[in-house]
């Protein structure tokens, strides 16, 4: 049966990992390829690969590491931050993306995502959606969670699956940074209505947070967490025999 | 020397990358003549089986990868090159295949229970079914990627290994010097590595 994936996500802001990272035997901790070699090798069943940066240098040397990565690292790689256009998807595909994931240029343009589902297959396109409780319903925000767009979050999320999303990231706004568990309420809203896989974002602070999340959520594919792991909190392979020992389905590699 | 059968489907910068990190020189062409000379040859695709198919063809590599495998030069297909080693696909229609290995293409939502996510998307163990040269360094249920919203109904006895979603889906065939995946060996971490090190090793039969 298929595993229920973890995903390390690394934010790069001009060719650097940001957010301190804390590894023992990681000869540079900033930089994303030996960052990226080094979770594969600990069993990361993906990595989301975030462009912070804002310049035209910064995309550019954001690139070059990526296809410095695909070079190196034969797991798959998602690609965010920065896609408005389907020369963006061109631009990330090129250098060795297999998935590119949409927010805010999807919100600006809706049929972004239909047009690069038609291009290159509904599995190239993760629809990646920061969302926030407003007012008791469910508000998808833009540009990093600081505009709310006004759009309920269940029904856009709908809509882009029908558009041609192959994949959703469910970002909690709400529990994001808190360490306290997954929005489980909010994820299980998606799970309902969506017939891709949903990866859960926000609020993972032990191996626990994620036990929980699979076993109350079966319908959740993955979790998806930056900070944890760059700090060691968690570490990957510990997680994923936590996993196995509790019947979920997991990845593990051998020492 | 491995040729990579370049079509126009798909980016090929991983697999050339992936066989680069085992020590086998893989070349991406567009050449018959490329592919003539090489030891083994690899047929990569992605994407429907339709525009696929017919791109292979409009490159003319379609009769080179036939009669190649036809004298005995192992051959791999991957992903959707696996699913054109077959006679014919009814995804979207029905289209014809290379016919190395007898079967059809089949949607996937034809076997599996209702309500699994479709496509089969990420890694699954793999389950022989018989020896394959392809598992030499690796032991059954180890996991590889995959991605596919259609599966191979084999009519001969070529499967090596399936993948169980809700129904036992061909991930693996082998018949003489003909091989497939349908899972991505070369997004598949050091497991699918060793896939591609066992294909690197395979020799033709004379």
């Amino acid at each position: 049966m298929i595993t229920k994936r973890i995903i390390p996500c690394l934010d790069v802001k001009d060719g650097r990992v940001v957010k301190g990272v804390n590894f023992k035997g990681l000869g540079d901790v900033a930089s994303p390829v030996d960052l990226a070699g080094y979770y594969s090798k600990c069993g990361a069943d993906e990595l989301v690969f975030y462009d912070i940066t804002a310049s035209a240098e910064g995309r550019k040397l954001f690139t070059d590491i990526l296809r410095e990565t695909a070079s190196k690292v034969f797991i798959p790689l998602t690609v965010g931050g920065g896609i408005n256009t389907i020369e963006d998807f061109d631009r990330v595909l090129k250098s060795g993306a297999d998935k590119v994931s949409v927010n805010s240029g999807a919100i600006k343009n809706p049929s972004l995502i239909e047009q690069a589902a038609k291009i290159y297959g509904n599995q190239c396109v993760v629809l990646s959606v920061d969302v926030k409780r407003v007012d008791g319903s469910f508000r998808v925000f833009a540009k990093g969670g600081r505009e709310d767009t006004g759009l309920e979050a269940v029904s856009w999320i709908k809509r882009g699956i029908e558009s041609g999303a192959g994949e959703i990231v469910l970002n909690s706004i709400d529990t994001d940074g808190v360490k306290n568990g997954f929005d489980l309420e909010m994820l299980d809203a998606v799970c309902r209505i969506s017939d891709v896989p949903v990866i859960a974002s926000g609020g993972a602070g032990s191996i626990d947070d994620f036990i929980t999340l699979f076993k109350t959520l079966p319908r959740v594919d993955a979790g998806l967490a930056a900070s944890i792991f760059h700090f060691g909190t968690v570490k990957i392979n510990d997680l994923k025999r936590k996993m196995a020992e509790c019947g979920i389905s997991a990845r593990i590699m051998e020492d | 020397m491995t040729a990579i059968a370049d079509y126009g489907v798909g980016n090929l910068f991983s697999l050339k990358c992936s066989f680069a990190s085992i020590g086998e020189d893989a070349v991406i062409t567009t050449s018959p003549d490329v592919l003539f000379k090489a030891d083994r040859i690899v047929l990569p695709g992605v994407g429907a089986f339709r525009d696929a198919a017919n791109k292979l063809r409009l490159s003319g590599l379609d009769k080179v990868i036939i009669s190649e495998a036809n004298s005995g030069k192992p051959l791999l297909g991957i992903c959707l090159g696996m699913q054109m080693l077959f006679e014919k696909s009814y995804e979207y229609g029905v289209y014809e295949g290379l016919g190395l290995l007898k079967g059809s293409i089949q949607p996937i939502s034809g076997v599996i229970q209702k309500g699994l996510k479709i496509p089969h998307m990420g890694w699954n163990p793999l389950i022989f079914v018989k020896d394959s040269k392809l598992f030499k360094y690796i032991k059954e249920g180890e996991c590889m990627y995959f991605v596919h919203s259609y599966y191979a109904k084999a009519e001969d006895d070529s499967v090596s290994a399936v993948a169980e979603y809700g129904a036992p889906l061909t991930a693996a065939v082998e018949k003489n010097n003909i091989f497939g995946c349908q899972f991505h060996p070369e997004k598949s971490g050091d497991a699918g590595l060793k896939i591609l090190k066992a294909f690197a090793e395979t020799e033709a039969i004379k």
